[in-house]
């Protein structure tokens, strides 16, 4: 492989070399406009917002420097804490159940049963809701007066108690319900495509070896559908970091500050406040984590794939 | 079909009249009945002058409308004229110089004599000129009482806070919520700063809120505030509902014992069909200390080009704080005028009992005039948490007086 690569080079290096940038000129003209946007508006915009973080603008941008001052005071503040540990206990058990959800969802409609369109539709239908719909349709559900307490109550099971939106120790698990629900959905469809894009001959195999079905599916099925999970994976992330209206629909970051999540607080402090400088800082820092994370996967996925 | 028919018929009479007259575009953000009620008012008797009131309101709360009018200003798309709450959030807009200089149509008026109190004029003064027209006075440390609540649980009706306090275990003993609390931070907060006035007195809340004197803050007053607070916390375990309307509703049918809520919830009470004595009490500044803070709301004007516009502000101006039309404003919307020398007697009883204090001359500057609103925000999360959770009285006190000392 490595030879084959030099002997290309080489050979490129003997003939007059086309200079790459001019290269299909029309396609190069036709995207100046994407890359325009993309350098103005996405990195522009957020180096801007880098730079006004570390100043003292209040309802207006203002370039007075403050330093590391709003940086030291959102680390100080407990409501910044709360946002953290929660977007971090939300996005762990979310991307877990959501992956798991979605694969055996997928699998079970993938043993070729019966009105599997019928069930697929059911399925992917919560992922046709917007997120305020969803919050506002669990926060009626979860609600101990009207919803699912009051009818499990109503059967007869006079102790049940189950009111995750009024106890601030399980709020966020009320928010989980309704994100998994909203979102496995999709995640199934996704698996299923991956699922169904499978040789049959691979189970025909695996079936002569005499290897189980659940066996063939941990040991053969899923690590060939590595691409698939890491699309739903990339898919879930994105949802986690950017979660704010299903926090301000069902429960508007209550009770207390329990259900708080960094995006809100960015927006409170921006607006409400009137504090652009603090909430700059705090979407710099959700930049920051974003990265954090970005970086070791996409090495691992894009400069491993090269070496090997 | 006929709602489209009625659409249509209501552009018509719009395009015809804004031929004729200045329009002015108003922004604000009262959207409940009362509220929309009052606003009428206003705009009937802009019309009548001869002008077009083109009413630009914005559902949602004051959280949601200020972003929407302050981004329109910055934006250059200025509306005619618009509501904010007097205090500091327009303080930054004002020294840009977006919003218009009234300090001619208001020495013409006469304003300086006629605003009472005075420092609602003050929170319009920025460098000794006036930017905005106040129209009212809502104060926030009433205690609002369910005497339904109080003949279930046997009990007489509070006559004060302490009395309230003592009468808890009765109330909760009747199956009866205490105290209603809508469990949203700003509620919280107002909650929190009634009963400083109630508990820890005017000097010692001037000091802190005023002069940001961390020191008061973290000393004895206001520890025995703290601990009313954490009190009160016990007493609203119960309550989970969220908005202040659902808090109040509460109140009215007997499932509470009370309420803290500014003047507003008088308008619940009224749509309930309540009478005050009989079905429900108030009792400002609980009972205890009768004196009132002063917010309310202001109108400004962002600064335009055109001359004519300008001088159609300041004739709107004019008329926002002329007699009639405060008399007419303030009984639709159940809030005090910023007017001594005006004749209120078809108010009701805790209006009355509101306008006495303000003769009185019972009266501090409202928090939103005090701190900003970033100091503000702060504060509420601090309540939230306080509130919602098990934090020790004095934990909340010191995080509290940490906020007073970091506040600009």
């Amino acid at each position: 492989m490595a030879v084959v690569e030099d002997g290309t080079l080489n050979s490129a290096k003997g003939a007059k070399r086309p200079i790459r940038l001019f290269r299909n000129p029309m396609a190069k003209i036709a995207s100046i406009p994407m890359i325009l946007t993309a350098m103005v508006v996405f990195v522009g915009g957020t180096v801007w917002t880098i730079v006004h973080s570390f100043t003292g603008s209040r309802l207006l941008p203002k370039l007075n420097w403050v330093g590391f001052d709003q940086y030291e005071r959102l680390w100080d503040t407990p409501r910044w804490l709360i946002s953290i540990s929660n977007l971090a206990l939300y996005g762990i058990c979310s991307l877990i159940l959501t992956l798991t959800i979605g694969f055996i969802l997928a699998a079970l409609l993938d043993r070729k049963i019966r009105f599997e369109s019928a069930f697929r539709t059911i399925f992917l239908y919560p992922f046709a809701l917007s997120f305020v719909v969803t919050g506002l349709a669990w926060q009626w559900i979860l609600n101990p007066d009207f919803g699912l307490q009051s009818l499990v109550q109503g059967w007869g099971w006079e102790s049940f108690q189950f009111d995750p939106l009024n106890n601030p120790d399980i709020v966020m698990f009320g928010l989980l319900i309704a994100g998994i629900w909203q979102g496995s959905g999709l995640i199934m469809c996704i698996m299923l495509a991956g699922l169904r894009g499978i040789d049959e001959d691979i189970w025909k195999a695996a079936r002569v070896d005499g290897i189980g079905t659940v066996k063939t599916y941990v040991r053969i099925i899923i690590p060939m559908m590595r691409p698939v999970f890491i699309t739903s994976l990339v898919l879930i992330a994105s949802g986690i970091i950017k979660l704010y209206d299903l926090v301000v629909a069902q429960t508007n970051g209550g009770p207390g500050i329990s259900s708080e999540v960094p995006a809100k607080y960015v927006i409170n402090y921006m607006f409400q406040a009137q504090n652009l400088g603090q909430g700059f800082a705090a979407s710099t820092m959700m930049l920051c984590s974003v990265i954090i994370i970005l970086i070791p996967w996409a090495y691992l996925e894009f400069g491993g794939r090269k070496n090997a | 079909m006929k709602l489209t028919t009625k659409l249509l018929a209501a552009t018509a009479i719009v395009s015809a009249s804004a031929a004729s007259a200045v329009e002015l575009e108003v922004t604000h953000w009262w959207t409940s009945g009362g509220e929309a009620a009052a606003v009428a008012k206003f705009a009937e008797a802009w019309n009548a002058a001869g002008n077009t009131w083109v009413d630009g309101a914005i559902a949602g709360s004051g959280g949601t409308a200020r972003p929407i009018i302050i981004s329109r200003i910055l934006g250059g798309d200025p509306m005619g004229a618009t509501q904010l709450n007097h205090g500091r959030q327009a303080e930054e807009l004002i020294e840009a110089g977006m919003m218009l200089d009234l300090t001619d149509v208001a020495e013409a008026g006469g304003w300086a004599d006629i605003v009472n109190p005075s420092s609602l004029l003050d929170s319009c003064t920025l460098d000794g000129r006036i930017y905005c027209v106040p129209v009212n006075i809502h104060s926030a440390q009433w205690l609002w009482l369910s005497h339904e609540a109080y003949e279930k649980a046997g009990q007489p009706v509070p006559s004060d806070w302490n009395e309230f306090v003592a009468s808890a275990p009765a109330l909760t003993e009747a199956g009866i919520v205490p105290l209603a609390m809508g469990q949203q931070g700003w509620q919280q907060n107002l909650a929190f700063g009634a009963i400083t006035i109630a508990v820890a007195g005017t000097d010692a809340w001037r000091e802190v809120t005023l002069n940001k004197n961390a020191d008061v803050a973290r000393g004895p007053e206001y520890t025995a505030v703290f601990e009313a607070v954490a009190d009160a916390r016990e007493l609203a375990r119960e309550s989970n509902v969220q908005d202040w309307n659902q808090a109040t509703n509460m109140v009215i049918t007997g499932m509470a014992g009370a309420q803290l809520m500014g003047d507003w919830a008088q308008g619940e009470f009224s749509v309930a069909g309540q009478v005050e004595g009989e079905d429900y009490s108030c009792l400002p500044g609980l009972g205890l200390n009768e004196i009132l803070d002063t917010g309310g709301d202001a109108f400004y004007f962002p600064a335009n080009d055109d001359p004519e516009i300008t001088a159609a502000q300041k004739e709107l101006a004019a008329l926002l704080i002329s007699p009639e039309v405060q008399v007419s404003f303030n009984l639709a919307k159940g809030s005090l005028p910023v007017r001594g020398d005006i004749d209120m007697a078809a108010a009701n009883g805790c209006m009355q009992k509101g306008l006495g204090i303000l003769a009185d001359g019972g009266v501090l500057p409202s928090g939103d005039q005090a701190l900003s609103a970033d100091t503000q925000t702060q504060i509420e999360d601090l309540m939230a948490e306080f509130w919602s959770g098990d934090m020790p009285a004095a934990d909340a006190q010191a995080r509290y007086a940490d906020l007073i000392a970091a506040a600009d």
